[in-house]
């Protein structure tokens, strides 16, 4: 005969105490996550801003990260207030957002996909990001996208111009204020057109990868509308630093175009190898033979040098503009840096205050209310006129700009001109356009 | 025809680069039996004395123009560089614009000096660890002095041009009865070319005719006799790593115009440079010399948009298709001598 050693007490005392014990991480869940990833509990709250420090898009990156900071600043109620004083929303007073303090980690891209995805899973996972902001590469953008929809963030991109980013990959946690490939074709046709005719033969250098793919597809579907023949596509790898082989057999392809569907340290190194075999001087078919950057930023003007003198291209924004915001910023930015900000700068300074604005109008972070807000929202006063998120893909609409190298500029930062500001409804298309089409937005991910 | 020609040119350019930095990784092998990763390194070393040689005689004093406004609506600071404030403007925009040739003149002796303390600094305590080591190490290094050269000059490439009188092209077509401007090359690679030419040819004069390159090659050959004969071969070693470090910054200097400097220059080379050194044969002079050319060539007759029709992706794997070819047929590498690495 056997005797049990529980008391009823006993019993009572083991069962309160695991099972308070089973709860506990249940209620320290719900009270850490409320519904979705890595809600903000105290004080404060976390950005992460995910950019190439290193790699051949770095500067364009440390641009970016000084804007992000910036933008912080501002938020925080810290410096002159930049785009929140002239921003047609007025969310946003100074004190943080929803009165907690904003604060940031950092991570290196590397301009690498896989780099770009860890580092970003790092601030969500360990450091409590509630939004990734940056970019520039479109294939790193494209991978932290997919990675911020499965982890229930926000990814406000930075540049990023493949038609790919709002088009197959767009993902409902993802929005992008920059300008894209199909918009640059738009703008740059028509004044193409006016400068160089209908009749023109094109060679194209692409990058191999997403937006080089995408950006040459756009640009040749634009010139072809004007008449233009396409002579040749050559694909070249990212990186590829002498282009000379790929620059020799344009000479005598019957080309009197030559398109760089190229950017960073490969755009600068490809025009001025371009130059150097003479392209500029040469006469084919009767014509100067012409170069044209579909994409620029201000950072490759530079690096160029006097190689970019009357190249046309297309840029998202310039710090030469007049309107409210961009001088608010360009002297925010200039005071503290002592330099004026370029295009990428812009973007990610401008996301970061859009998403901030998002959540103060929701009245809540979580990344439903976020994209809720977002969708569709129409604002001014953040340098490109009037701007539309389309709720369709989480594009911005705005105004784009369509430069050229100056001729004879005046100092170091008079690099480019603005030739055109191309209205918004000419670089306007369709949700379902062919060049977007394949990618499905998908419902937003909260997380948790 | 005259896509040949120029295919033929760029190839001979390209393996002009190829050549230098590989004849100075096979002078480095061939005396120390050191793998240098940090080759590469060396090679934007040098690239970069051209920048900072530009940047010295562009060093200016700044002037307010109260007649200008800078970005900011401020009075604008005008900089005038001290050499047109000194020599005139016309002879300092001169001096300024020779920036790149005048570089040479810097950086064989800093090249020289960073060779000999990267080597007596480091490179020595590897001599005896094996080859994975050392090329852990001294990729390390690379890296490290990538690092630092951003640090200091920023992430973007830096624009370092050719002098005035050697921009533009020079057209061979009409030479030879073609069209102008059908084979039109620029002046300042043909300038590389032959400049990489005469450097070769100064290395293998020294090694050849000197009594120090003579002793140098008894050592390549037989260290430990050499040694017997009281000869601190050692330290000539050190001295033609020094050597191997100033062929690798002459090769990067006079680059620059063909290929704006930036801190990652270096890694664009290295991989290229082993696979030229690897099918030479390790340890040959004469056999980087000739399959930095020859691997120069291929590449740039692969890049050919009739020849990517037919192979797509051909120009990526050019090198390493003929490398492993050459391997299989010949281990050693083209000019590869019996014994070396195969310990």
């Amino acid at each position: 005969m056997s005797k049990s050693n529980f008391s009823r007490r006993g019993v009572l005392k083991t069962g309160a105490i695991a099972g308070a014990g089973l709860a506990l991480p249940t209620y320290l869940s719900a009270a850490g996550h409320t519904g979705f990833t890595n809600a903000p509990t105290g004080n404060s709250v976390k950005f992460g801003f995910n950019v190439p420090q290193t790699g051949p898009y770095a500067e364009e990156g440390l641009d970016e990260l000084r804007a992000q900071q910036l933008a912080v600043e501002h938020l925080n109620g810290i410096g002159d207030g930049g785009m929140i004083n002239t921003f047609s929303s007025k969310m946003l007073d100074g004190t943080g957002i929803m009165g907690k303090r904003v604060e940031f980690v950092t991570g290196d891209t590397q301009t690498k996909s896989d780099v770009a995805r860890a580092s970003a899973q790092s601030m969500i996972q360990k450091d409590g990001c509630i939004m990734i902001n940056g970019g520039s590469s479109s294939g790193v953008a494209v991978a932290v996208q997919g990675l911020c929809q499965e982890a229930g963030v926000i990814f406000m991109a930075g540049l990023t111009h493949s038609n790919d980013t709002t088009g197959k990959d767009k993902k409902a946690n993802g929005f992008r204020h920059f300008f894209n490939a199909y918009m640059s074709g738009a703008a740059l046709a028509p004044v193409l057109e006016r400068e160089y005719g209908n009749e023109r033969r094109a060679y194209h250098l692409t990058a191999d990868y997403t937006w080089g793919w995408t950006q040459q597809e756009s640009i040749q579907a634009s010139t072809e509308a004007l008449g233009w023949e396409t002579v040749q596509n050559v694909l070249t790898p990212v990186g590829a630093g002498d282009f000379s082989s790929y620059i020799a057999p344009v000479l005598n392809s019957g080309a009197d175009t030559l398109i760089l569907n190229h950017y960073g340290g490969d755009m600068v190194n490809s025009l001025t190898q371009a130059v150097q075999f003479g392209l500029k001087d040469k006469q084919v078919n009767g014509k100067d033979f012409k170069i044209i950057v579909p994409l620029y930023s201000e950072l490759m003007a530079a690096g160029a040098g006097s190689n970019i003198e009357g190249v046309f291209g297309s840029m998202n924004w310039n710090w030469q503009l007049q309107d409210a915001g961009t001088q608010a910023f360009v002297r925010s930015f200039g005071e503290k840096y002592g330099f004026p900000p370029s295009n990428a700068a812009h973007t990610c300074y401008v996301q970061t205050l859009l998403y901030a604005d998002a959540v103060t109008r929701a009245g809540s972070f979580n990344p439903c209310a976020v994209v809720e807000a977002l969708e569709d929202f129409e604002f001014d006063g953040m340098g490109n006129g009037p701007v539309l998120y389309r709720g369709a893909d989480h594009q911005c609409f705005k105004d784009v700009l369509v430069m050229k190298g100056k001729e004879n500029p005046a100092n170091q930062y008079d690099t480019l001109e603005i030739v055109e500001v191309t209205p918004r409804a000419q670089v306007e298309y369709a949700p379902d356009h062919p060049m977007f089409a394949g990618g499905d937005l998908g419902a937003c991910n909260p997380g948790a | 025809m005259d896509a040949f020609l120029l295919q033929i040119l760029n190839g001979l350019d390209k393996g002009a680069a190829y050549a230098l930095i590989a004849l100075g990784l096979t002078l480095i092998f061939g005396t120390l039996g050191v793998v240098n990763f940090a080759h590469g390194a060396l090679f934007m070393i040098g690239a970069f004395c051209a920048v900072t040689l530009q940047r010295f005689l562009g060093y200016s004093f700044v002037t307010v123009d109260e007649t200008q406004t800078d970005f900011l609506g401020n009075p604008l600071k005008v900089n005038t560089p001290y050499v047109e404030a000194w020599f005139g403007p016309e002879t300092g925009a001169a001096i300024q614009d020779w920036s790149v040739p005048l570089a040479i003149l810097l950086v064989i002796p800093v090249m020289f000096f960073i060779g000999y303390v990267m080597e007596r600094g480091l490179i020595k305590h590897f001599y005896k660890r094996p080859h994975a080591d050392q090329i852990l190490v001294t990729f390390g290094l690379a890296i490290v002095i990538g690092e630092l050269i951003k640090s200091i000059y920023g992430a973007n490439p830096i624009q370092t041009p050719a002098p005035q009188m050697f921009i533009g092209t020079l057209d061979f077509g009409v030479m030879l009865g073609f069209d102008p401007g059908a084979v039109a090359y620029p002046m300042w690679r043909l300038v590389y070319f032959f400049f990489s030419l005469i450097i070769i040819g100064a290395v293998f004069a020294f090694l050849q005719f000197t009594t120090f390159g003579m002793v140098v090659r008894a050592g390549m050959a037989d260290r430990e006799t050499v040694g017997l004969l009281g000869i601190d071969i050692d330290k000539r070693f050190t001295l033609m790593f020094g050597m191997a470090a100033a062929v690798a910054g002459l090769a990067g200097v006079m680059y620059t115009p063909i290929l704006s400097p930036h801190y990652n220059i270096g890694m664009d080379f290295l991989v290229l440079s082993f696979v030229v050194v690897v099918v030479g044969g390790m340890g040959s002079l004469p056999g980087a010399v000739l399959a930095g050319f020859m691997l120069g060539i291929l590449q740039s007759f692969a890049s050919m948009n009739e020849v990517k029709a037919l192979i797509p992706g051909i120009d990526q794997i050019i090198i390493y298709l003929v490398a492993i070819i050459i391997l299989l047929t010949r281990p050693r590498g083209l000019m590869g001598r019996k014994g070396v690495m195969e310990e």
